[in-house]
């Protein structure tokens, strides 16, 4: 387990992080959410070793990260980067090496990555000659080629094409099915949302909230209801103990105000036939832009 | 998987710098027009300006005359004949005897080698015979520093590559994965060993020029230095090669490049500007072939000149191998200092303090 222990950073008289602490869980997809600036990034590069804390630590399994560890995270930074002028197969198998693959290794997981990534017929092309999509996926198989330990990853899906998005979601959650923790930085909440286990939302360099997911939407999750009868939902309005916040025909929305929920719908029952009763979970925008 | 040690990761660095060089036309295209241009250098003069001018002589004491120059000598019958060959450009002139001496017929210019060879040369005595004339002295001279000078700007290349990893931030992955010195010393053995391989071909290459162009007596000259001229140029190459490296690391774009590698620049082109100007100068040369940045030129220069022992030679060796140990390592803390810095360029105050 990757572990983010109080980490502080200032750039000059600026303090960037603040005491972040989060913890990234084995064979769980952590969506790491914030705005611009909000220190994302910044937390990613100290977590690869790229960047000091100036307080804190990172740790794996308990113990702080050495450099034989850190070279088996697999890393896809905010800025892309890869050698325009060698050709993609030979560079991802080069990559490989370098983490601490062999050779042979290095040979086959490129080939097998490149083929999942749908990206082996341009393997002998250089980079350079690659769509920018394209080159995205081979940032992809950069970071994967050596079966890391761990997944740290900058704004993966920013510049795929919905497709694209896919095929990486797919090479990624299988990663995370074999037990690997993966941290994703993202700002496309709809993304996050259908995505990632866990989250861990950072705001001003301080972590706003973190968790899994279904118990953060529960946390924040007013006690809100939609109400669908036949006939007009209006007489909600007059009753008492409830909120409403919207009725549109048989359609009403409501929050609970000292009524419970089953006296509500008792009392709709009592009135005529329930098509729908059910809680309205908030999603990952209403937690966010409540917690930030 | 047991990781990769800092000497394979250093060694995957080196590989990968070289495979991407070996792979550049521009590469092969200089280096095969540095043999073809040492191969014309040492052949051409000997097919082409090597041929004795011709002259046609008109009587015995003109015959006399010639009997010992180097030159082609044909018999005419008369001044007509003679003159007739000269318009024809069948000779370069024509000595004529007339009265007790001879005369020199030419058609537009006084034959200078004609008459060097008519003339009588008082008797010289040397005391201090010089083995090599002035001339290729000069050439000899001019061909160590050419190529010391080549080479050292050749590590620009380490500069350019530093500074490619910094424009598109591979640098980002690089640095995550293995340390920085890797990277470092992985660069200036890769360029290394790039240099040894031509080095050691123009070594080979050299001998057999200048046989091919008949210079036998040169070569048993110039063999020596070119021996020593190998360490010399790769320890001068690794101690440029390290500051190349932070040149590069010191900006974040291509464009910027010009701005910090003013430093190093001077210090290529510094000991070929120095040597050439100061080689008739033997204390001054006696400084520069211990000052590391101009021992690689100096020192085989005295040592060709038969100015310097080989124990100079081992001595100079030594100051440069321990400058080059310092440089090294000054040079890996402004690496690593200014290798993570995006934006402007990064002073050397700067990149040192943040150099660990």
């Amino acid at each position: 387990m990757l572990k983010v222990s109080s980490i502080s950073r200032s750039f000059g008289a600026h303090r960037v992080l603040d005491g972040v602490s989060f913890e990234v869980r084995p064979g769980r997809m952590t969506g790491f959410l914030g705005a611009n600036g909000s220190g994302k990034t910044t937390t990613m590069r100290i977590v690869l070793g790229v960047l000091a804390a100036h307080g804190g630590e990172v740790t794996w399994d308990g113990a702080p990260i050495t450099g034989a560890v850190r070279q088996r995270f697999g890393y896809m930074p905010e800025e892309r980067g890869l050698y325009p002028k060698m050709k993609v197969g030979e560079q991802i198998a080069w990559l490989g090496q370098l983490h601490g693959l062999d050779r042979a290794t290095a040979r086959r997981n490129t080939d097998r990555l490149l083929a999942d990534l749908e990206l082996s017929q341009r393997a002998g092309d250089r980079l350079e000659e690659l769509s920018l999509g394209n080159q995205q996926r081979a940032q992809v198989a950069a970071a994967l080629v050596h079966d890391p330990l761990a997944l740290i990853l900058d704004e993966p899906f920013s510049g795929l094409d919905p497709i694209a998005v896919e095929t990486v979601l797919g090479v990624l959650r299988e990663r995370a099915a074999n037990g690997v923790p993966v941290l994703f930085s993202s700002h496309q909440l709809s993304v996050v949302e259908q995505l990632c286990d866990d989250l861990v939302i950072i705001s001003g360099g301080r972590i706003a909230a973190s968790g899994e997911r279904e118990r953060l939407r529960a946390e924040h999750a007013a006690p809100r209801f939609q109400l669908v009868v036949d006939g007009d939902a209006g007489w909600l309005r007059d009753l008492a103990g409830v909120r409403v916040l919207d009725v549109d025909g048989p359609r009403a929305v409501f929050d609970l105000d000292g009524r419970t929920d089953q006296e509500v719908l008792r009392t709709a029952l009592d009135r005529g036939a329930v098509r729908s009763f059910t809680p309205v979970v908030p999603s990952l925008d209403e937690i966010f832009k409540e917690v930030i | 998987m047991d990781g990769t040690s800092f000497a394979s990761a250093t060694r995957l660095v080196a590989e990968r710098e070289i495979g991407s060089f070996v792979r550049m036309k521009g590469f092969w295209v200089g280096f095969g027009l540095l043999l073809v241009g040492l191969f014309a250098l040492a052949v051409l003069p000997t097919v082409f300006g090597g041929g004795r001018s011709a002259v046609a002589a008109v009587g015995q004491e003109a015959l006399a005359a010639l009997r010992d120059a180097d030159l082609e000598v044909r018999e005419a019958a008369d001044r007509a004949e003679a003159e007739r060959l000269v318009r024809s450009e069948e000779v370069d002139a024509a000595v004529v005897a007339e009265g007790s001496g001879v005369r020199v017929v030419a058609l537009s210019d006084p034959p200078v080698e004609v008459v060097a060879a008519l003339r009588t040369a008082p008797p010289v005595d040397l005391l201090d015979p010089s083995e090599v004339g002035q001339g290729v002295r000069q050439l000899v001279i001019m061909a160590f520093a050419m190529v010391f000078m080549m080479f050292g700007m050749g590590g620009s290349a380490i500069a350019q590559s530093t500074v490619t990893e910094k424009q598109t931030r591979i640098v980002e992955i690089l640095v995550a994965t293995v340390p920085i010195r890797a990277l470092l010393a992985g660069k200036i053995v890769g360029h290394a060993l790039l240099t040894i391989g031509q080095v050691v071909v123009l070594a080979v290459a050299a001998p057999i020029a200048l046989r091919l162009g008949g210079h036998e007596e040169l070569l048993a000259l110039v063999a020596p230095a070119i021996g020593w001229f190998v360490p010399f140029l790769v320890f001068g190459f690794v101690l440029l090669a390290a500051m190349w490296a932070v040149a590069g690391a010191a900006v974040s774009r291509q464009e910027d490049l010009g701005s910090s590698m003013g430093l190093v620049l001077l210090l290529t082109i510094g000991p070929y500007v120095a040597v050439m100007a100061l080689s008739d100068n033997a204390t001054a040369m006696a400084v520069l072939s211990y000052v590391p940045f101009s021992a690689a030129i100096a020192m085989p220069v005295r040592l060709f000149a038969q100015e310097a022992q080989a124990w100079e030679a081992v001595l100079s060796l030594g100051v440069l191998a321990g400058a080059v140990v310092l440089v090294v390592m000054l040079a890996a803390r402004l690496y690593a200092g200014s290798l993570m810095h995006t934006g402007g360029k990064v002073g050397l105050a700067k990149a040192w303090n943040r150099g660990e």
